[in-house]
């Protein structure tokens, strides 16, 4: 009786740790698989767009012939309006998360801000294109302009550079900043000569993922009015003549990167498919260049700082 | 020396007063911008909603601005919006579930560290190339399958859409699933329990207030999605719960309008406010039930 009682025992046993190894090997398999689709998506279109993929494909202007069609005014549209991005996006966010870190008080105005960051987080991409089209376009009359597409996709990745900078911040141990208080330090004198530089690489990362969320972003921009045909260049931002830099590229209409692939994406005619892959290729590498830069720089200050 | 010692505090602490106004003012933009979203969202819509009763609104069968006879119904958007999402769900919420528990507890440091960086790679695709995926991979993949699918649907956009809904989830349910104390997963190994029974019966439920954050916020995600839908599931209005058909999403709606030369004040331009104003409620809704549901199933530790 016992002994049957103990075989019976052990079949259950046996048979939940099958089904826990089971689970375990279901579980890589999901990873696995995932990752395997995703790379022969890529592989695709990579393979697909390789042909287009030219010196002249980076040099031409778009072109109602598939063959001649080329992305220069979309990765040069891409540059300028990252450059805004980052112009506004990295002082703001950085500011933004040193207050909510460092100076404010606990209470319902701190709070107020933090619900709404992390509220802000959550708003559809598209939902920043209509305040931009309402704000931007309209209101402050910049038009379909480089500037207002460079300031919407601020605010969209500011969320992002809040986050992490507070992040980085509260890493830093409070010891390090009693020590310089202690030596007579003001508060912005500790922050800016002590925990800014220390949490720079970490704030990096997070500057670095946030643009290249920006580069990737159609939604926001296509609301605006972004252009789809732009056979010219905008005005050079450095001139020849005093002083030699010049603004007007600010206000000059424009087309982006995924604007260009997705305008190739939609056209019923099956040549304009080759372009959309090879545009598709180029923008995956950038972004997945600038957030493999990212995570080799986390891994990278995190084994570099003990505390 | 006194008085020179006076006046130097005396300007630090101005100098201190000023930086500090300034970073605050930063930490105000913030706010702004969503005082300018309600602001925009709400001021357009009135004008809208001023044209079109908002009865017909939400119970007209019919979306279609641009034709002659305009009608304003949100229900196909509405429609088109939920099947896709849904379809996403059906994909992202099982799989991430799983991703999440064999990463927190199965999976050796080894993989894990190999892992995530992938996923996280996963998740930094632009929607755009993903539309081409869905488009131009998946869709003639599908039709092997449904020989009648059109070249325009929603299951291939909601299944591409998923996939990308993966990493959110799994790595927000694992950062929740690590959370729950070792002594309690401990306590259920010393009970002679296996992994898979301590993370099914003891992790998840005690995890359960992230992961349903997690799930929430997939789900905001989903509806808010633009480009995916936009390039794989057509921009025709169509009022069906078949995912095999094509339908236009409210996001699609937005962006179909704003490729074309809309007069700055006409109707068509502030339907689009009223179709984002739709968006935003989903949106808040979710993260209302969200907040609820956390604060409901949290646990202490």
């Amino acid at each position: 009786m016992v002994a049957e009682n103990l075989q019976t025992l052990r079949g259950e046993i046996n048979q939940r740790k099958l089904i826990n190894n089971l689970f375990a090997i279901v579980g890589l398999i999901i990873i696995l698989v995932s990752i395997l689709i995703l790379l022969a998506l890529v592989l695709q279109l990579v393979i697909n767009g390789w042909s287009r993929i030219t010196p002249e494909f980076f040099t031409s202007f778009p072109s109602r012939r598939a063959s001649r069609a080329g992305i220069l005014s979309a990765w040069v549209g891409t540059s300028l309006v990252m450059l805004v991005t980052a112009f506004f996006a990295v002082p703001l966010g950085i500011a933004s998360g040193v207050y909510l870190e460092e100076y404010a008080r606990k209470n319902w105005f701190s709070a107020l801000i933090e619900i709404n960051v992390t509220n802000l987080a959550g708003v559809p991409s598209i939902i920043y294109g209509l305040l931009a089209l309402g704000v931007f376009v309209y209101q402050f009359n910049l038009g379909e302009s480089i500037l207002a597409a460079g300031l919407t996709l601020a605010l969209l990745i500011l969320p992002v550079v809040i986050v992490t900078t507070r992040e980085a911040l509260r890493a830093i141990p409070n010891s390090l900043r009693e020590a310089a208080y202690a030596m007579g330090a003001s508060k912005w004198q500790m922050i800016w000569d002590h925990i800014l530089p220390y949490s720079f690489g970490s704030i990096l990362t997070g500057i670095i993922i946030g643009l290249s969320r920006a580069i990737g972003e159609t939604a926001p921009v296509i609301t605006i009015g972004a252009l789809t045909f732009i056979a010219f260049l905008p005005d050079s931002p450095i001139t020849s003549e005093f002083p030699f830099i010049s603004f007007a590229w600010l206000k000059a209409p424009f087309t982006l990167m995924p604007i260009q692939m997705f305008n190739w994406v939609s056209r019923p005619e099956p040549e304009f498919e080759v372009n959309a892959a090879a545009a598709g290729t180029v923008l995956l590498f950038m972004t997945l260049t600038m957030n493999g830069l990212a995570i080799f720089l986390r891994y990278r200050f995190r084994r570099g700082i003990k505390w | 020396m006194q008085t020179w010692t006076n006046q130097h505090r005396k300007k630090r602490n101005l100098q201190e007063k000023i930086i500090e106004t300034i970073l605050l003012l930063a930490a105000l933009t913030s706010v702004l911008t969503t005082f300018g979203i309600l602001e925009v969202l709400i001021g357009e819509s009135v004008y809208f909603f001023q044209k079109v009763p908002l009865k017909l609104f939400l119970t007209d069968t019919q979306w279609s601005p641009l034709f002659a006879d305009p009608r304003y119904g949100i229900l196909p958007l509405l429609s088109g919006t939920l099947v896709t999402s849904i379809v996403a769900m059906l994909v992202a919420i099982p799989l991430g579930t799983i991703v999440a528990i064999y990463l927190s507890e199965f999976a050796p440091a080894k993989v894990r560290e190999i892992a995530k960086p992938f996923l996280e790679l996963l998740a930094a695709i632009p929607t755009v190339v993903y539309g081409y995926f869905a488009l131009l991979s998946v869709t003639p993949l599908l039709q092997t399958i449904f020989p009648d699918l059109p070249g325009f649907n929603m299951l291939s956009a909601g299944l591409v859409m998923g996939l990308m809904i993966i990493p959110l989830i799994s790595s927000i349910s694992e950062d929740a699933m690590r959370a729950v104390p070792q002594s309690i997963k401990e306590g259920s190994y010393a009970m002679g329990a296996t992994r898979l029974q301590t993370a099914l019966k003891v992790v998840f439920p005690s995890a359960i207030s992230g992961i349903s954050a997690a799930y929430i916020l997939g789900i905001s995600r989903a509806v808010g999605e633009t480009m995916i839908v936009a390039i794989a599931a057509g921009l025709q209005p169509n009022l069906t719960w078949n995912p095999l058909d094509q339908a236009a999403t409210i996001t699609a709606y937005i962006v179909q309008v704003s490729l074309g030369d809309l007069p700055h004040g006409s109707l068509e331009y502030q339907s689009i406010f009223a179709a984002g104003i739709t968006l935003v409620l989903m949106t808040l809704v979710l993260n209302i039930i969200g907040y609820f549901l956390t604060k409901k199933y949290r646990e202490i530790y």
